[in-house]
């Protein structure tokens, strides 16, 4: 291994592929704080200039960089204005928004570039230890287990929404399961639920749902309510980056535990930084205790560093399965794949002992591209936090605008901004009667993976046998259960408990 | 009937017709080929069906009064709180105009092109939040314009047409 560290060291340490981070990384955090362009888009749109370089270990450090970087511009669309243009940066907006409505625009940035940069770092290590032998873990996941595990994840983001507002959440994520599944299925090519309408064939498109479940309704109550959001006007203040010693005390162990889950989840193909994300999240509000349990999705820092670190752990694990199977595991690492195609590079089980000198190269360009992600981003923090002290009648048009803009760039439909704009509504509504509406998202972004692996599972084992036959989804399922239900026996006890004392009395 | 319930009850409604849909007018479109299979298009829809009954039918019958009722009963609401039945106190005007104004933006993008849609957008909206300079509001929203049209078009690679069709 250390022989592979100093060949990779020689490699990417060229004053051309350095370079070539900076650039990327660069590239990546303007690109993705734009809501709308997500890393798959503009890994997308640098393929081009990537496979113009001609060399294969520059070309994959600079898309490496633009990926790091588009996660981490999408954290700050997150928390600035509650515009998350990413799925795995949804989770970063439960508490970054509300930090930042506090006038902790600053501190919440700078914890996300340290969540961030540790994730990314410790995500690099453990692949270089873990590589070879997690690829064999990861293909012991067949698609049953991971119908189950998207089941576990939807019912621990429901059953962790607070009390008295499960069934409410559940409700969200059944709708945004429903709303998933509108459009043409992977099953058949059969459309489903469109109503002979045109656009709704290939389905609701994210952005757009993303969009009009959180900016746009922000938005609105910014214009209805004018005292909502006052106190953000310090947001721009240097004094707010610091984060204090008892800060950083209590989310050094998230960042610990997030970095080591998030990684491992991110192996999973087809799991990646969303799950990781949201798992991060769940995981995290669960362990917290009491006040702070509380204080989650009130401008937790613990909430926020917990899917900031984990995402960008996933990210780093998600090379895994693409450099060492050759099988991407998400759409991201899918298109690295073709441009590492197109460069004659076949990334597979073959490639540490064929080509070390990429290998080795990547994973040492991901320590450097984190370093510079983290370099460059805390200087333009107070700049980019000063974004919220622009005028209100300026802000909230162009807030507008960015939310429109990011569903039409991504579509080129007008029908698509109609729809913005009725789901927008929708979601005001929603608001006003205190539904959470994350829930909803997430259910639509993990719906369509998890019909697939449920009819997957289903094919296989020719009707519902999966559940019995492969014990571990049925452990899985069971939990799903568990989570659902014991806040509910929980709050039937503390009633009971009450009554029992009036009773007394 | 308190809002939330009122939700739960057109939840219930939505997911009787899209139950309906699934059960009633999905699986006779399927090839006999495809019948065969342990998992037709409509499994899943299905379940999902009747799973948003249940779970909408709990919350009708189970839900409580929200939080911000019960704020409102116990202590004054924060001023940064959102309440619908405050709503005759907010700027209900300005936020049906900028909705007005986002569709007007949809139906226009196209004939009106980029440039001159966007422009439009950026003004009106800030004059209706209440901004009365114009001679700044005007430049700064063509500077914006501007630049996003060169960073997406020119930069990105994504077309998006400046000016209205007649003119290109």
């Amino acid at each position: 291994m250390l022989e592979g560290l100093l060949l990779g060291l020689a490699a990417a340490i060229t004053p051309f592929h350095l370079a070539m981070v900076v650039f990327g990384c660069v590239i990546g955090t303007i690109i993705g704080m734009l809501p709308g362009l997500g890393p798959m888009s503009i890994i997308a749109i640098m393929i081009p200039v990537a496979i113009g370089l001609g060399d294969p270990t520059g070309a994959l450090i600079l898309l490496s960089g633009v990926y790091y970087g588009a996660i981490f511009g999408g954290s700050t669309s997150s928390i600035l204005l509650n515009a998350p243009g990413v799925a795995g940066t949804v989770a970063t907006a439960f508490d970054g928004y509300p930090m930042a409505q506090k006038g902790q625009a600053g501190k919440a940035l700078t914890i996300a570039a340290i969540a961030s940069f540790a994730g990314g770092t410790i995500g690099a290590i453990l692949l270089m230890i873990f590589a070879p032998a997690l690829s064999s873990v990861a293909l012991l996941f067949h698609s049953a287990e991971y119908f189950a595990l998207m089941v576990v994840g939807l019912s621990a983001i429901a059953a962790f929404a607070g009390t008295g507002q499960v069934a409410k959440a559940l409700m969200m994520t059944i709708l945004g399961l429903i709303m998933g599944t509108v459009g043409e299925g992977a099953l058949s090519n059969m459309p489903r639920f469109t109503f002979g309408i045109m656009e709704l064939q290939s389905g609701f498109s994210f952005i757009t749902l993303a969009m009009a479940m959180f900016a746009l309704p922000e938005a609105l109550f910014l214009v209805l309510n004018p005292a909502r959001g006052t106190q953000s006007g310090s947001g721009g203040e240097i004094k707010d980056l610091r984060i204090t010693k008892d800060e950083a005390r209590k989310i050094a162990p998230v960042i610990g535990r997030q970095s080591v889950q998030g990684f491992f989840i991110g192996v999973l193909p087809g799991a990646g930084a969303t799950i990781a994300s949201f798992l991060g999240y769940a995981v995290e509000r669960n362990i917290a205790k009491g006040a702070e349990q509380a204080e989650f999705g009130k401008g937790s820092i613990k909430g926020l560093a917990a899917p900031e670190t984990a995402n960008n752990a996933a990210c780093t694990g998600s090379f895994v399965p693409l450099l060492t199977l050759g099988i991407p595991g998400s759409g991201t690492t899918a298109i690295l794949l073709g441009a590492l195609i197109a460069l004659n590079v076949t990334p597979g089980p073959r490639l540490m002992t064929d080509k070390p000198d990429v290998f080795w190269a990547v994973i040492i360009s991901m320590y450097i591209g984190n370093l510079v992600l983290l370099v460059l981003n805390l200087p333009l923090i107070p700049y980019i936090a000063k974004l919220l002290t622009i005028p209100r009648a300026y802000l909230i048009p162009f807030i507008l605008f960015f939310t429109l803009m990011g569903s039409y760039i991504g579509q080129n439909n007008v029908t698509e901004l109609l729809i913005l704009v009725s789901f927008g509504v929708v979601a005001t509504i929603l608001r006003f009667a205190d539904y959470p509406l994350a829930p909803l998202l997430i259910g639509f972004i993990l719906g369509t993976m998890m019909e697939d692996n449920f009819a997957r599972a289903m094919q296989l084992y020719r009707g519902f046998g999966f559940i019995l036959e492969r014990p571990m989804t049925l452990g899985l399922l069971i939990l799903a259960v568990g989570l659902v239900f014991l806040p509910a026996y929980r709050a039937r006890r503390a009633r009971l408990r009450q009554v029992g004392v009036a009773d007394g009395d | 009937m308190a809002l939330e319930r009122w939700i739960a009850l057109a939840f219930v409604a939505l997911c009787c017709i899209y139950g309906y849909a699934a059960f009633f007018t999905m699986d006779h479109l399927l090839p006999a080929i495809l019948q065969r299979n342990p998992i037709w298009p409509s499994t899943f829809p299905k379940i999902l069906s009747v799973l948003g009954v249940i779970v909408g039918l709990a919350v009708l019958f189970s839900a409580k009064p929200s939080k911000a009722a019960e704020a409102d009963t116990t202590k004054e609401p924060s001023a940064e709180d959102i309440d619908h039945r405050r709503l005759g106190d907010y700027n209900i005007g300005q936020a049906l105009s900028l909705l007005a104004l986002m569709v007007a933006y949809a139906l226009l993008l196209r004939p009106v092109g980029f440039v001159g849609a966007t422009i439009l957008f950026l003004a009106l909206g800030g004059s209706i939040l209440g901004e009365r300079k114009f001679h700044i509001l005007i430049p700064v929203a063509a500077i914006a314009t501007g630049t996003i049209w060169y960073l997406v078009h020119e930069v990105l690679g994504i077309f998006l047409r400046p000016w209205p069709a007649f003119l290109m």
